[in-house]
């Protein structure tokens, strides 16, 4: 629940800071392709990538922020700071890991972080102005994580754009997505491949406007 | 054997929302699972989640959870008398169930029906 203090706050902090300094976060759930998706807007406007990426899950671990990011588009400019956000997940099971060929001490160090990386992204929560919920086109949408986050976003009156990631594959179901979130607006691409991004340059504008 | 522990609204209408996760996780970690009556809040989904990620180790490796309801509703008189009565009566339209993960390997959810997918307790290892 959002306070009569925070609103407040939110309204001024909307009002006057002229959207210079937006920070914009990305949040889903773990291997959604959320540093994919940092990595492929810095390298398109800033030319380096932010984020490692990995096909273990929870790669992203810690909060990663790269600041004033600047993207351009029929004349408009939009600058933003761009949060990287770990994983949310519900369960961590260290044994997950050992089948990536983790040692029993690396997979369990991992699983660690891992769960103080759910946590600290749940926090940041506090921290955002406008979310890209990346969502993995070919799973179910209707997973509780995404409704948890699309629920704390909704709660809090933080603008929301749904990135349905991994549309190359064969499996992605765009449709499936926009159906389980009727009322946000649900762009679909691929950052590993840079496939409609140009859309998803577009759809991002219009949120954040 | 699985345990299935039903809990109704009225056990934690008047519990906050600490007590509340708190209780959930109470039974989760007793390897039961929870059919709890009506939906939490989504603040109560993410504190259940931060709750359930300080309280992971080697034993508890963290919760599947599930919430079904029905408000996708096209008919506005109906969702007016379904405010008027959560309004009156507290927020007991739906269900969820939250299983440890050792137990409930997937809740598969569609709008309509949710499935779960059990496995054996999970295999001990060094």
């Amino acid at each position: 629940m959002v306070s009569f203090f925070d609103f407040i706050n939110r309204l001024f902090f909307n009002v006057f800071k002229g959207r210079k300094h937006i920070r914009l976060g990305i949040y889903g759930p773990v291997n959604a392709g959320k540093s994919s998706i940092a990595n492929r807007i810095c390298l398109d406007w800033i030319g380096e990538e932010m984020s490692e990426v990995s096909r273990i899950p929870h790669e992203t671990r810690e909060i990663k922020v790269k600041e004033q990011v600047e993207i351009e588009k029929s004349g408009k400019k939009l600058s933003f700071h761009l949060v990287d956000t770990p994983g949310i997940a519900t369960k961590v099971d260290y044994e997950d890991f050992l089948r990536f060929g983790l040692s029993n001490k690396e997979a369990k160090k991992r699983a660690k972080e891992a769960t103080k990386g759910v946590i600290e992204a749940i926090k940041w929560l506090e921290n955002v102005d406008c979310v890209l919920v990346v969502l993995d086109a070919t799973k179910n949408p209707y997973d509780q994580v995404n409704i948890t986050i699309i629920g704390n976003l909704a709660a809090r009156n933080i603008p929301v754009l749904i990135v349905a990631n991994k549309t190359d594959l064969r499996q992605a179901n765009i449709k499936r997505v926009k159906a389980a979130f009727p009322q946000y607006n649900v762009v679909g691409v691929s950052a590993l491949k840079g496939h409609n991004m140009e859309d998803f340059y577009h759809e991002l504008f219009e949120v954040v406007r | 054997m699985l345990t299935l522990q039903f809990i109704p609204y009225h056990d934690l209408e008047d519990l906050n929302s600490n007590q509340k996760v708190s209780k959930l996780l109470k039974s989760v970690r007793e390897n039961k699972i929870v059919l709890v009556e009506g939906k939490l809040d989504a603040g109560e989904e993410a504190l259940l989640i931060q709750r359930t990620m300080e309280e992971i180790n080697r034993s508890f490796k963290g919760v599947e959870i599930c919430s079904l309801d029905y408000y996708h509703q096209e008919d506005w008189v109906k969702n007016v008398r379904r405010g008027l009565a959560k309004m009156l009566l507290g927020n007991r339209a739906g269900f969820t169930v939250i299983g440890p993960a050792s137990l409930v390997r997937e809740i598969r959810k569609d709008p309509n029906k949710i499935e779960l997918l059990t496995g054996n307790m999970k295999r001990k290892r060094k």
